[in-house]
C-alpha cells in the first residue's frame, strides 16, 4: 500500500499531501505519524495541503485527531497552504479544525514551529533538555 | 376538419417561396427595424432567407411539431438571432415582429394557392397562425433570457468592481465594503479576499463595513464565515466601521460577532501594524529618541 | 420549468478507490458544465461525503451522474442510492454531529448546505436515495 513520507526537520515532523486522498491513506498517515512523534519526540507536526482539492468530513476528521493525538504527545500541529475554494467549502461544510494552528504557507508554518520550539528552550524544557540542565 | 392543414401549408410555402420571401422582406423593411440603424438591410435579408428555408426543410420534416426534432435547426437559428438582437439592444416589439411579420405573406400566398377551395384556405391558415404563434414565442422566450443573461453579467461584474482589495502595507490587506450585502455579492466578497490573501500572502485583512448600510443576521453569517474560512488559511481578519446603530442592532439580534472589531479602518491598521511587528512612530519623536 | 437531462452515467460506489473515482468524475463534468471552482470544490465535497455514506452506511451502491438543463440553466445532479438498511429518522440523520457510525455528523447535513438542491428518501430495510444538485 502507498504511504505519503514524512520528513523530519530539526524538531519538526514535515508531511506535503500531494495525491487525492482516499481513505485507507489517510487513516496510514495518521498512525505513521503518531508512532513518527513518539520516536522523534517531535515537538511540531507541518502538514502542507496547497494540492489538496478538497477536504471533506473524512479528512477533516483525520486532522482533528492527528493534532489532539500530537497534543498528548506534546506537539503542535499546524496545517499549511490550504486553497481558498477549499476552505469556504469547510466553513459551509461546518467542519471546525479545533486544535490547529493554521499557516499561508510552508514556510510562515515552520515559524509557527520554530516559535514554540524556542519559547520551550527558554523556558527550560524544551527538545534542547540537556543544555539547560547544568 | 377535413383538409390538411399541414399538407397545404407545406406545399403553399415550397412552391410559393421566393414571393412570401419578397413579402416578407418587404414587411421587415417597413417595420422600423432599420430605421434605427442597428441591422443592415442586407443582414435581415439573409436572416430572412436563412428562416423561411429552414422553415420550409422543417414544415417538410416535423409537420406542426414546432417544439419537436424537426425544428431543432429552425429553433436554432431563430435563438442565434434573438440573442444578437437582445445584445444589439432591439426591443422586445421588434424582435418579435420578425417572426410575426412572416405571418400576413404566408397568408396571402395561402390565399393565392387555394383561394378556390375554402376550407384547405382555413386548415392552411390554422396551420400557419399555429406553427408561426410557436416560432414567435420561442424567440421572445430566448430573447428574454439573453436579456437575463446580460443582467446577471453585468450584476456580477458590479459585484467585483464594488469590492476591490486593497494592499494597505506588506502583509495587511483591506477590504472596504461598500452597499448591501447579499448572498450572491458576498460570494464574490469571500472569494476575492480570500484570493488576494494568497497572492499577496497576507497575514491579515481587514474587512471595512464603514459602507454598510445595514447588518442583518444573514450579512453578519457571511461575514464571519469569512472570517472563518481566512483563519482556516492561517490568516486573521479584523473588523472595522460598526457603526454604533448596527452594532445596536447586531445586539438586539443576538448576532454576536465573535472577531476582533476596531471602531475605525486606522485603528484596525494600528493593530494590524502592531501584530506584525511594527509600531508607527511621529517622526519629530523618533529623531528626539534617536538624540537621546 | 421543465429539466431535461442532457448526459447521464452512473458510477459503482463499492470501495474507497470507488469513492475517488467519484469524487473525479464529478469533478470533471463540474467543470463541463462552467461552475466556478468554489461551486467545483463544493459539489466534489458534498459527492464525496454521499459517496462515503454510500459505502458506509449502505453497503455500497451506485452514483447517477446527470447534467441536466432548466431553460437556459446548467446544472449536475447527483443521485446516490443503497440497498443498504435505510435511515429511519432522516430528520434526526440530518442534524449536525448526528452519527450513527463514529463519524464526525457531517455528511448528510453538510451535503444539504453545499448543494442547491437537497433530497432524501430511505425505506428502513429496503435502502437510501439521496439527489443533490448545484446549478452554474
Amino acid at each position: 500500500m502507498d504511504r505519503i513520507p514524512i520528513l523530519k526537520l530539526g524538531g519538526a515532523l514535515i508531511v506535503t499531501i500531494q495525491v487525492d486522498m482516499h481513505d485507507r491513506l489517510a487513516l496510514a498517515l495518521e498512525e505513521d505519524l503518531t508512532a513518527m512523534i513518539a520516536r522523534t519526540g517531535a515537538r511540531g507536526v507541518l502538514i502542507e495541503i496547497s494540492a489538496l482539492e478538497i477536504v471533506d468530513s473524512f479528512i477533516g476528521r483525520m486532522l482533528v485527531s492527528i493534532a489532539a493525538v500530537s497534543r498528548v504527545l506534546d506537539a503542535e500541529t499546524v496545517v499549511a497552504g490550504m486553497r481558498p475554494a477549499v476552505a469556504i467549502t469547510l466553513v459551509e461544510l461546518g467542519l471546525e479544525l479545533t486544535g490547529i494552528k493554521t499557516a499561508l504557507n510552508v514556510e510562515r508554518g515552520m515559524a509557527l514551529i520554530q516559535a514554540r520550539l524556542s519559547k520551550d528552550e527558554e523556558d527550560g524544557y524544551g527538545g534542547d533538555r540537556d543544555r539547560h540542565e547544568g | 376538419m377535413t383538409m390538411d392543414g399541414t399538407e397545404v401549408l407545406k406545399r403553399t410555402v415550397t412552391e410559393d417561396e421566393a414571393a412570401i420571401l419578397g413579402d416578407w422582406t418587404g414587411a421587415l423593411r417597413e417595420s422600423g427595424s432599420l430605421q434605427s440603424g442597428r441591422i443592415r438591410e442586407a443582414e435581415l435579408q439573409t436572416q430572412a432567407k436563412a428562416v423561411l428555408a429552414q422553415f420550409r426543410d422543417a414544415l417538410a420534416a416535423g409537420g406542426l411539431d414546432a417544439d419537436g426534432e424537426g425544428y431543432a435547426s429552425l429553433r436554432e437559428t431563430l435563438a442565434d438571432i434573438s440573442r444578437s438582437r437582445a445584445i444589439q439592444g432591439f426591443t422586445p416589439t421588434d424582435t418579435a415582429n420578425f417572426v410575426f411579420s412572416l405571418k400576413e405573406p404566408v397568408f396571402e400566398a395561402l390565399r393565392r394557392t387555394s383561394a378556390a377551395d375554402a376550407s384547405a384556405l382555413a386548415a392552411g391558415v390554422w396551420a400557419g397562425g399555429k406553427v408561426l404563434d410557436r416560432l414567435g414565442l420561442h424567440t421572445m422566450e430566448v430573447f428574454l433570457a439573453s436579456r437575463e443573461d446580460v443582467i446577471g453579467r453585468q450584476g456580477q461584474e458590479i459585484a467585483e468592481l464594488s469590492t476591490p482589495v486593497v494592499r494597505l502595507w506588506d502583509g495587511i490587506l483591506a477590504l472596504p465594503l461598500i452597499g448591501t450585502l447579499d448572498s450572491a455579492r458576498t460570494g464574490v466578497v469571500m472569494e476575492n479576499l480570500l484570493q488576494a490573501i494568497v497572492d499577496e500572502e497576507a497575514e491579515i485583512a481587514i474587512i471595512d463595513i464603514t459602507g454598510v448600510p445595514t447588518v442583518d443576521t444573514l450579512v453578519a453569517q457571511h461575514l464571519l464565515k469569512t472570517v472563518a474560512a481566512a483563519r482556516l488559511m492561517g490568516a486573521d481578519c479584523i473588523v472595522s466601521g460598526i457603526r454604533p446603530q448596527i452594532a445596536q442592532t447586531m445586539v438586539h439580534l443576538g448576532v454576536e460577532l465573535n472577531v476582533v472589531s476596531k471602531a475605525t479602518l486606522a485603528d484596525a491598521f494600528a493593530v494590524a501594524l502592531r501584530r506584525t511587528g511594527r509600531k508607527v512612530v511621529r517622526q519629530q519623536a523618533a529623531v528626539a529618541e534617536e538624540r537621546r | 420549468m421543465t429539466v431535461t437531462v442532457t448526459k447521464a452515467e452512473t458510477l459503482p460506489i463499492r470501495s474507497g478507490d470507488d469513492v475517488v473515482r467519484v469524487r473525479q468524475r464529478v469533478r470533471a463534468l463540474a467543470i463541463e458544465i462552467g461552475l466556478g471552482l468554489v461551486d467545483q470544490t463544493k459539489i466534489v465535497t458534498a459527492a464525496s461525503e454521499l459517496a462515503r455514506n454510500t459505502l458506509d452506511y449502505g453497503g455500497g451502491g451506485d452514483m447517477r451522474a446527470e447534467i441536466v438543463l432548466a431553460g437556459m440553466r446548467k446544472g449536475l445532479r447527483l443521485t446516490f442510492e443503497d440497498q443498504g438498511p435505510g435511515i429511519a429518522d432522516i430528520e434526526q440523520a440530518l442534524t449536525d454531529h448526528y452519527t450513527s457510525g463514529g463519524g464526525l455528523g457531517l455528511g448528510l447535513g453538510g451535503a444539504k448546505r453545499l448543494s442547491n438542491e437537497f433530497h432524501i428518501e430511505s425505506t428502513p430495510g429496503a435502502g437510501t436515495r439521496v439527489t443533490i444538485a448545484r446549478w452554474k
